[in-house]
């Protein structure tokens, strides 16, 4: 059981000798300090760190042997330590034994996951926009109640919101039924477990993340500017694409963030309102761990989507700073 | 600028269409709870067998104390160590790897929970396998949460601490407070909404997730929204509706008592000049 020597000898690096020292000096000079900073770096480098170097460590590996959900790193072989790393499971996320290179389910549930991601972020913009708009342009006496309706529902179960909608799109439920009344359709048409309640549901739940954001962004706007395009003979059409759209574009972009990130991992959603077909990545990895079995590779399935989120944000976080130090200076 | 005449109609529109939106479920989650068969799309009459049904439901019922007791632990445990974080971000300037510590502790608020859930799960085996501890259950689901309510906690922390006026700390450490006696007298006093508004917070995601609680949860414990999530994929069951309605009644009272209780001390801090 080589395993339990992997996860120590992690704990033993994980935990920086140095940073730990440091740390434990502070407290002897300046005990508060050093005692402040101490616990929340212990809980961070155990439960943030570590974890993801064990994931790190498993997705390297092949399934091991029996009962072993995978193999060990190092294999003892007389006397002789080898080190085994295996980048297999990031392979067979590429290439299928049978289709061939780039048709593997894996890559069609990451672009599935890509394609609602920003479907849901688009709808949310052209309904939360406007929306935000004119929340930002509504009498302020009317404005703090309107803030606590949106926010309102977003403090009930999330779980809640998106299981009513199982029953509103159902067949049989209360949409079908009201559109045969009012005559729009003659029969009842598939609204679940497919494109249209997945993606009812997540612009549902995710409007707020888009419309919070905007808001403060809009509400904000300099009503002096409006005022001097309209002096200057602008429509108020054409003001509002030259100015207050230019203006809100901090907003835009923090809205999208917050609107598409969650949405690429999302697990409830597909599994209550996605058919078969409806299949995200936060649905293969935990097929793959608790169906499969196949730890190697649910890991080699994360760290790939730690990679596709993390970075970019990383990237977009360095372009922001640049850009404000080019502003200051 | 008010908007004026077509516009405002426009805006009446949309604003009350997007309100639809957003309170649809809600109405229907709350009609369908009063319901008096088990059918969703017709209201065939008023009864509360439902809420009897949810009364009676243990699985229900024992799912809702574990909720409330991790729910609780998770927020305490999660609101103090975001407070130590927060406060070693905002007050000790330039620390060594300053960039890494902000790094771990605002990751989750951009990591899928999924992969939240997975690596928690990977630590908690390879422990158990060790030391024999922790046993998956109502524990491994509190740090878990914790450390997801963590991230979130310290956001709202430190912008309220960015906003203290630091001057306060330095007089009371300049008539001989000992920087520990400033710490609990002079800036936990301040700082003590952003702490409930924190706590808040953790406590809902706690007592909300499903996710991280379904990787990290053992044989035989189930949280309140795994119950609901199950019996969810399994079709039609006007006993969640009735969970739903009850839950909405708590927040909208906690909402209510909350803006009453803030427009009084508002008004309290507007008469206080004059006084």
């Amino acid at each position: 059981m080589l395993f339990e020597q992997d996860v120590r000898c992690l704990l033993a690096c994980s935990f920086d000798l140095k940073t730990f020292l440091t740390s434990f000096n502070q407290l002897v000079l300046q005990r508060g300090r050093g005692l402040v900073l101490a616990v929340p770096w212990f809980w961070l480098l155990l439960f943030f760190a570590v974890p993801f170097l064990i994931l790190l460590r498993i997705s390297v590996t092949d399934m091991g042997e029996g009962l072993d959900p995978f193999a060990p790193l190092v294999h003892m072989d007389a006397g002789r330590a080898t080190l085994h790393l295996k980048l297999a499971n990031y392979l067979s996320l590429l290439i299928d034994p049978e289709s061939g290179w780039g048709e593997t389910l894996y890559i069609e549930s990451y672009g599935l996951s890509l394609k609602y991601a920003l479907w849901t972020t688009v709808l949310s913009l052209l309904l939360g926009y406007p929306f935000a708009y004119f929340l930002a342009r509504s009498s302020p006496k009317i404005r703090p109640l309107l803030l606590l309706m949106v926010m309102l529902p977003f403090w009930t179960s999330f779980l809640l919101r998106v299981y009513a909608w199982k029953g509103l799109l159902a067949d049989q439920g209360l949409i079908n039924n009201l559109m045969i009344f009012v005559g729009l359709v003659n029969e009842p048409i598939q609204l679940i477990y497919n494109d249209v309640s997945m993606l009812i549901g997540m612009t549902y739940v995710y409007l707020p993340f888009m419309v919070l954001p905007l808001y403060a962004n809009l509400v904000k706007l300099d009503d002096r500017l409006l005022e001097a395009a309209q002096d200057l003979g602008a429509t108020p059409w054409k003001s509002f694409w030259m100015i207050t759209v230019p203006l809100s574009r901090s907003g835009i972009v923090a809205g999208s963030i917050l609107v598409f990130i969650p949405c690429l991992g999302e697990f409830v959603i597909p599994s209550l309102l996605g058919g078969a077909e409806n299949l995200m990545i936060g649905r293969v990895v935990w097929d793959e761990m608790f169906s499969s079995n196949n730890w190697p590779r649910a890991s080699a399935l994360a760290v790939v989507m730690i990679v596709g989120i993390v970075m970019p944000l990383a990237w977009y976080n360095q372009r922001l700073a640049r850009k404000v130090e080019q502003e200051l200076s | 600028m008010q908007t004026h005449g077509w516009r405002k109609y426009i805006s009446r529109f949309w604003m009350t269409g997007v309100f639809g939106f957003f309170y649809l479920p809600l109405f229907f989650l709350i009609t369908f709870s009063f319901n008096s068969t088990r059918q969703d799309s017709v209201f065939t009459g008023f009864s509360t067998r439902w809420y009897q049904a949810l009364v009676h439901d243990s699985r229900l019922v024992d799912g809702f104390f574990l909720s409330l007791n991790v729910a609780l632990l998770s927020a305490t445990l999660a609101t103090v160590l975001a407070c130590l974080a927060a406060f070693a971000l905002v007050r000790f300037g330039q620390f060594k790897g300053r960039t890494l510590f902000n790094a771990m502790l605002s990751s989750p608020l951009v990591m899928p929970e999924v992969i939240i859930g997975l690596s928690l799960l990977l630590l908690f085996v390879g422990m158990e396998r060790m030391l024999n501890w922790p046993e998956r259950g109502a524990l491994t689901i509190m740090l878990g949460h914790a450390l997801l309510g963590m991230a979130y906690a310290s956001v709202v922390i430190q912008s309220r601490l960015q906003e203290m006026d630091k001057s306060i700390e330095e007089a009371a450490l300049d008539l001989g407070c000992k920087p520990y006696q400033v710490f609990f007298l002079v800036t936990l006093p301040n700082i003590s909404q952003a702490l409930v508004a924190a706590w808040l917070l953790t406590f809902t995601l706690s007592f909300d997730d499903v996710v991280i609680s379904e990787f990290l949860s053992g044989p035989g414990v189930t949280t309140l929204p795994q119950v609901i999530f199950s019996y969810a994929r399994r079709g039609v069951n006007p006993s969640i509706y009735a969970a739903a309605t009850l839950l909405m009644l708590v927040v909208s009272l906690a909402v209510l008592i909350y803006g009453i209780q803030t427009a009084r001390q508002q008004k309290a801090a507007t008469r206080l000049p004059l006084d």
